[in-house]
């Protein structure tokens, strides 16, 4: 257990599974500086953008990790890392204890790689177009070479079709003969045609009606029991995080600010950033509360602020957040970045 | 209207009438139709909000409001009246002068509705001497004071900027200003917050929510965000397939939404708090244009369809408050569903 002290305890609680995926000290830069001729002559620094900058979580089989925050503050870079898409700057991804971040363990991220799949927030770009929905449903089926019989194949794919509500007969079609939300269906299908046991999913509800996206919900949901899966869930909307998750991290400029299991953060959240969200979640009881619009926006990453990257905004603020960045300390069950809380502020 | 008592009142008082509108695209294999006869008001200073899925008609509705339907739709019959005046046939230039004018129109994407090559300042100030005959200096003037009012911090240096320079909520407050410049008597806001995130919706909905009380100023507001409505509408219309199933003060549609489609739309919105379960899904998605069932259109989803509901299009009926089209709150309708 010593390789895994710093890990949260909401991971460690006993009863739990022990966690298939971690991610330790997780970074990644970006460089955006301007061309180097442009740096000479006119004077300009190199510019990082620090999408993610040292994260810990660690996502027990079975159970739904999310991560929740505005846009820009890193979680798709984080999705990313995760599946290996992108190549961590600095820090570890772990898979069931195996080392897959970064190239030096290139060899252990293509043992692992095959049982993780990742679903795209736009159906409409993930699909292609001149693909027969048979065909793109395959594809991970062939390249893994899990059935080589042509007809089997087939068989494969009806199952995974009626597995995720179409019938086996939509095959024949092609994606634009799809509603967004039978796209999306698609891509689940593809998804799970590799069998996997860990799906990263992107923002996988964003772009589709209300309606559709119960139904989407509900189906991951059951997928989720039937198959065992386990979920990395990014969404910038927290009532569907409420519904989908078991544990939630709230990110901020590439930082995670808080994380708890579900119940835990939303009944009782304690980072000033995670209040002023759930404040400004529109109140569909009309019970009269009145939100209170926060002052500000999500600073520049390229620029972010010093100390606590969330001083700006935050009403709590004093010297030492304008200077400090806050560690993450445990508050009630709940992991939590903030000086105002350690202090006993708030 | 069924409802008798406001006849009269609002003879006098409707700011906006829609009658009958219909929208249509003619297309080689027939015309689609995209609203199909629907009617309502506006009064003024009096948010109405309009809810559905994509493709129920809901933007379809506000472009044919401020004439900026893209050919080949076209309006296909009924009339709008602004303020008792006919506008949905008026020449090309007369509208171009009530648009802008007494309505104002809000969209999506704050970043298409700017121009990107010109100032802040420079978008402003033509606008409003386009509509009201100002001096360049009184424009300019009136120009900060409305990038003031809605909340743009040191307006007099940011007007002279272009609008990349601003962040995606300070672009929908610009646009905001734009559209309010002339002080228009209705102001279309198509989904103003559907691109911007949670934190900053909540700052432009409680500006639009400020300004329309200060300036009198009435707003249809077209979203597929149920919370966004609840919150600033005054009352809602909620449409599918190009017709209006449902409209009535907003606590009546969103607590007690009698229509099964309202019913099913607010069960699929997940809430934070309680226990957590299935949510409430509706079988199927919306039809397309070139496939709208007969009958009532929500028939092939509608949990409580039967007979009639295939054969007979409801029209709207008043209930309790609101008005309904479902052959459920019909007399004949009950008889045959129990």
């Amino acid at each position: 257990m010593s390789e895994t002290a710093h890990i949260p305890d909401v991971a460690r609680t006993p009863g739990k599974a022990t966690a298939l995926v971690e991610a330790q000290g997780l970074m990644r830069h970006f460089d955006v500086s301007p061309p180097l001729l442009n740096r000479v002559i006119e004077g300009k620094g190199r510019a990082v953008v620090k999408a993610v900058d040292g994260i810990d979580f660690a996502i027990p089989r079975g159970e739904t990790f999310s991560l929740v925050g505005e846009s820009g503050c890193g979680k798709s870079t984080v999705a990313r890392l995760i599946v290996g898409l992108y190549q961590p700057t600095a820090g570890n991804i772990r898979y069931e204890g195996v080392e897959i971040g970064g190239r030096a363990n290139a060899r252990n991220r293509q043992r692992m790689q095959p049982r993780m799949q990742m679903i795209f927030q736009d159906p409409y770009a993930s699909l292609n177009p001149r693909w027969r929905v048979e065909r793109i449903v395959a594809e991970p089926i062939q390249a893994r070479r899990l059935l080589t019989d042509r007809q089997a194949v087939r068989t494969r794919v009806g199952e995974l079709l009626t597995q995720v509500g179409l019938s086996p007969a939509d095959g024949e079609k092609f994606p634009h003969e799809f509603s967004g939300g039978q796209r999306q269906r698609v891509s689940i299908a593809r998804a799970l045609a590799g069998e996997p046991e860990f799906l990263v999913c992107d923002e996988p509800t964003s772009a589709l009606d209300v309606s559709v996206q119960a139904q989407i919900l509900n189906l991951m949901k059951t997928l989720q029991r039937k198959l065992g899966l386990t979920y990395l869930f990014i969404s910038h909307d927290l009532a569907v995080v409420y519904h989908v998750s078991t544990m939630v991290g709230v990110m901020y400029l590439g930082r995670l600010v808080e994380w708890a299991e579900t119940k835990t953060l939303f009944d009782n959240p304690r980072h000033p950033y995670t209040r002023m969200l759930l404040d400004a979640i529109p109140d569909l009881e009309m019970s009269g509360r009145q939100r209170i619009p926060v002052a500000g926006e999500v600073p520049s990453p390229i620029n972010p602020p010093p100390g606590c990257p969330f001083h700006p905004r935050c009403p709590h603020a004093q010297d030492r957040c304008r200077v400090e960045p806050p560690k993450a300390i445990a508050a009630g069950g709940a992991q939590v970045a903030c000086h105002a809380v350690e202090e006993g502020r708030i | 209207m069924a409802d008798t008592e406001g006849r009269d009142v609002r003879a006098n008082q409707a700011l906006l009438e829609v009658r009958n509108l219909r929208v249509e695209f003619p297309t080689r294999r027939g015309t689609l139709v995209a609203v199909d006869d629907i009617s309502f008001h506006i009064d003024p200073g009096e948010v109405l909000g309009v809810v559905g899925e994509s493709g129920a008609g809901k933007s379809m509705t506000g472009a044919a409001i401020i004439g900026l339907l893209e050919p080949p739709g076209r309006i296909g019959g009924g009339e709008i009246l602004l303020e008792g005046e006919r506008i949905d046939n008026l020449p090309y230039e007369r509208m171009r002068r009530i648009r802008g004018r007494r309505i104002g129109a809000i969209f999506q994407d704050p970043l298409t509705s700017l121009n990107p090559l010109y100032t802040v300042a420079r978008q402003l100030i033509e606008t409003i001497q386009t509509h009201l005959s100002l001096p360049e200096k009184a424009a300019r003037a009136r120009a900060i004071d409305l990038l003031k009012e809605v909340g743009i911090p040191s307006a007099e240096e940011r007007i002279d900027h272009y609008p990349h320079q601003f962040s995606g909520g300070m672009r929908q407050q610009v646009v905001i200003a734009l559209a309010l410049s002339a002080e228009p008597r209705l102001v279309i806001a198509d989904e103003p917050t559907t691109a911007l995130d949670v934190s900053i919706q909540a700052q432009i909905i409680s500006l639009l929510k400020r300004l329309c009380k200060e300036h009198g100023t009435a707003v249809m507001l077209v979203t597929h965000d149920m919370g966004v409505i609840a919150e600033t509408a005054d009352r809602v219309a909620v449409m599918y397939a190009g017709r209006i199933a449902e409209v009535g003060p907003v606590e009546e549609v969103v607590r007690r939404g009698k229509h099964p489609y309202t019913h099913g739309l607010m069960g699929s919105i997940p809430h934070i708090g309680g226990e957590i379960t299935e949510l409430t899904q509706i079988e199927g998605a919306m039809p397309r244009l070139n496939a709208i069932p007969s009958g009532c259109a929500f028939h092939p989803r509608c949990e409580r369809v039967f007979a009639r509901c295939s054969v007979d299009r409801p029209e709207l009926l008043s209930v309790d408050g609101a008005e309904v089209a479902c052959h459920l709150y019909d007399d004949a309708g009950r008889e045959a569903a129990d």
